[in-house]
């Protein structure tokens, strides 16, 4: 049972299905557990990223190639809903006009992407993006009209959705509103996305995009077309990151540029597809739920050690808190040199 | 071999193209020089990263890091020279802007040989790390900027002299921009003569064509690397010194920006050709500036238009290095 749901791949540590089952759990009765406006949000933002990273990680670590517009499909996604329900209204029939439309135009963008670039080399392939990426984050901010501009949209949601809904009174103490019945279909259509990921990087498709990882001369010859194959990948990320950036548009009910297309969530992403283990779904599940943290959490931490270096002029600033990026990225680098297969991959190393 | 004379006629055909759209001469010569200098600009600081990844199959993402780095290094110098650079005699601004230059391109090439040692040889021959190890040294660059210089940015004056702009009748050509074309075209110049009549560029071009031939004939096409990394890395300072004064605003997301229009530029030029990368910075620059007055809402859009569009009629870019 429990192995055809995770698709036959299972944590293969003990450690690692420890902590998996810590984070399935936790995110389950997190609103209960911590209540509050505030650690609901985080939650819900951990189970988004996790998804997120998870679909980059289909292209970095099982397909091998480095895609710089990931946010974008993400971006296109949370745009999709959130125009649709700025238009047409705070209804449901927003949402799937919203959903669709922003799963079309990322499916076809990364269709023309991937058939331009990665004919030519995977090299091709993260450069172009990049470019393309930046382009489009800021055509998003200068079609004000539609997008909203710098600012974004804010609009309402669907009713079911919002905190003055209420299905029954309370339950171990927290109000039963729209809002726990938002994160509760966040966390359901997270873990759903978790697991179809799951199916497709086990299944015979997947081994072929390992095998183009490994080897995209030798994956020709046998008789496989790289270029489809990668493409169809690239297509399938898109997707799943559309749907996460549907997904963090229902939750927030406001979408700007900087939540949904910033380079530096671009970052973020690398860092927990990276730090996590590459070419482990599991990985990205244990990097986005890390970084999500180390964001909340690192900057209090370097706060301290700012204040107990407050007279030393230039370590002050090394440690200042905004400055966590700064550590997260040696400990990225780090991770490429000396953990290629991150945490996960340590985890499930053989003494 | 036969010279591929056809990019180079890109160039003419888009300035004549784009002079009846715009209409009023005056504009269109204001508006060519600009994006002369714009591509000068970026020819400079996209140079040396196009030979790097000919020479040595490397693709530094961090080349960004570098363009900050000169930018940030020019500004202090600059600031602390204000007085020069606010006198009234041209002489007293050159000479605050060539230590401050001098300075860029110093610590940048440092900076280069430092990044290639740490960051870049460990990963020699793995594109994927490759990208991902110098994307992790962009990201902790730009913070140790912050760090340095902390978080805002800062704001640069053009000295004295280079301000304002040279009139001809109705023509208005700013004179910074006279400036940065003239450097533009003595690093294009020296370049040039170095790779096609000094026996390093013999080595060099040979290296990109085959390394490993090169090395069959007993030259170190390591240290020539190093070499060539760090004058890109220098030029890359000077590049963003020279961005710097342009924008007249400095900030620590400077790299980042500018990077995009350097990948741009050396995939229309074909991965590993300064020819191609010279031709393609003059084509984004010329673009940029003309489809920004035609029709700003989409200027941003246009550099990825004219990449699609070149690669659409050259798949490897305008001069494709033949061995890859």
């Amino acid at each position: 049972m429990l192995r055809s749901i995770l698709s036959d791949d299972l944590p293969k540590s003990r450690w690692l299905a420890l902590a998996l089952v810590a984070i399935l759990v936790g995110l389950a009765v997190a609103p209960f557990l911590f209540p509050g406006a505030k650690s609901l949000n985080v939650a819900a933002k951990i189970c988004v990223f996790i998804v997120l990273a998870a679909s980059f990680d289909l292209l970095l670590g099982y397909t091998g190639i480095v895609s710089f517009a990931h946010t974008m499909f993400f971006g296109i996604g949370a745009y999709g809903v959130a125009i649709s329900l700025t238009r047409m209204g705070a209804g449901w029939d927003a949402v799937a006009v919203g959903v669709v439309a922003g799963l079309v135009v990322a499916i076809v963008l990364a269709t023309v992407i991937g058939l331009f670039s990665l004919r030519v080399r995977t090299i091709f392939f993260a450069m172009i993006t990049l470019a393309v990426a930046s382009a489009f984050a800021i055509l998003a901010s200068q079609l004000s009209d539609l997008t909203g501009g710098e600012d974004g949209l804010n609009y309402r949601l669907p009713a079911a959705l919002r905190a003055s809904f209420s299905f029954g009174d309370t339950l171990f103490g927290v109000r039963l509103n729209g809002r726990l019945l938002d994160y509760y279909l966040v966390y359901a259509a997270s873990l759903a996305l978790i697991l179809v990921l799951l199916r497709i990087v086990n299944s015979p498709f997947g081994s072929v995009l390992m095998a183009i990882r490994e080897n995209p001369f030798r994956a020709e010859a046998i008789g496989y077309r790289t270029v489809v194959y990668r493409t169809i990948a690239s297509c399938i990320a898109a997707a799943t990151a559309a749907l996460a950036g549907a997904l963090l548009a229902l939750w927030s009910s406001q979408t700007n540029p900087d939540t949904t297309l910033s380079f530096d969530i671009m970052v973020d992403i690398l860092l927990m597809v990276v730090i996590g283990g590459m070419g482990t779904m599991y990985g990205a599940v244990i990097g986005a739920v890390l970084l999500v943290f180390a964001q909340n959490y690192l900057q209090d931490l370097l706060a301290i050690a700012n204040k107990a270096l407050a007279g030393v002029p230039l370590l002050a600033n090394l440690f200042h808190p905004d400055r966590w990026l700064l550590w997260l990225g040696v400990a990225f680098i780090l991770c490429v040199y000396f953990f290629p297969a991150g945490i996960v991959g340590r985890l499930r190393q053989k003494r | 071999m036969k010279r591929d004379w056809l990019p180079l006629l890109l160039i003419p055909a888009l300035m004549i193209g784009a002079l009846p759209l715009i209409g009023s001469p005056a504009s269109w010569v204001t508006l060519t020089v600009a994006g002369l200098a714009m591509g000068l600009m970026i020819f400079i600081m996209a140079s040396g990263l196009t030979l790097t990844f000919g020479l040595m199959d490397v693709l530094n993402f961090g080349h960004g890091a570098f363009i900050a780095v000169g930018a940030f290094v020019a500004a202090s110098v600059m600031l602390a020279l204000a007085p020069w650079m606010t006198a009234d005699s041209i002489w007293l601004n050159l000479a605050a802007i060539g230590p401050a230059v001098l300075a860029a391109m110093v610590v940048s090439g440092v900076l280069g040989l430092g990044f290639e040692r740490i960051i870049v040889r460990p990963v020699y021959g793995q594109h994927l790390k490759q990208i991902l190890v110098t994307t992790g040294g962009l990201i902790v660059a730009e913070q140790l900027l912050k760090v340095i210089w902390g978080p805002d940015q800062i704001t640069l004056s053009r000295p004295t002299a280079l301000r304002g702009a040279f009139l001809f009748g109705d023509v208005a050509i700013e004179k910074y921009r006279v400036l940065a074309v003239v450097v533009g075209l003595v690093v294009f110049a020296a370049l040039a003569l170095t790779l096609n009549r000094t026996r390093l560029g013999l080595l060099i071009r040979a290296g990109v064509e085959n390394g490993e031939m090169v090395e069959a004939l007993g030259y170190r096409i390591r240290r020539l690397f190093v070499g060539v990394f760090v004058v890109g890395s220098a030029l890359a300072g000077l590049g963003g010194a020279m961005w710097g004064l342009y924008q007249e605003t400095v900030t620590a997301a400077i790299g980042a920006q500018v990077a995009v229009l350097v990948f741009i530029v050396i995939i229309i030029g074909g991965l590993g050709s300064v020819g191609g990368c010279f031709v393609g910075a003059l084509l984004v620059g010329l673009t940029a500036n003309y489809i920004g007055f035609l029709a700003p809402k989409v200027a941003l859009g246009s550099n990825i238009l004219l990449m699609a569009m070149v690669l659409l009629w050259r798949p490897q870019g305008l001069y494709p290095v033949a061995k890859r």
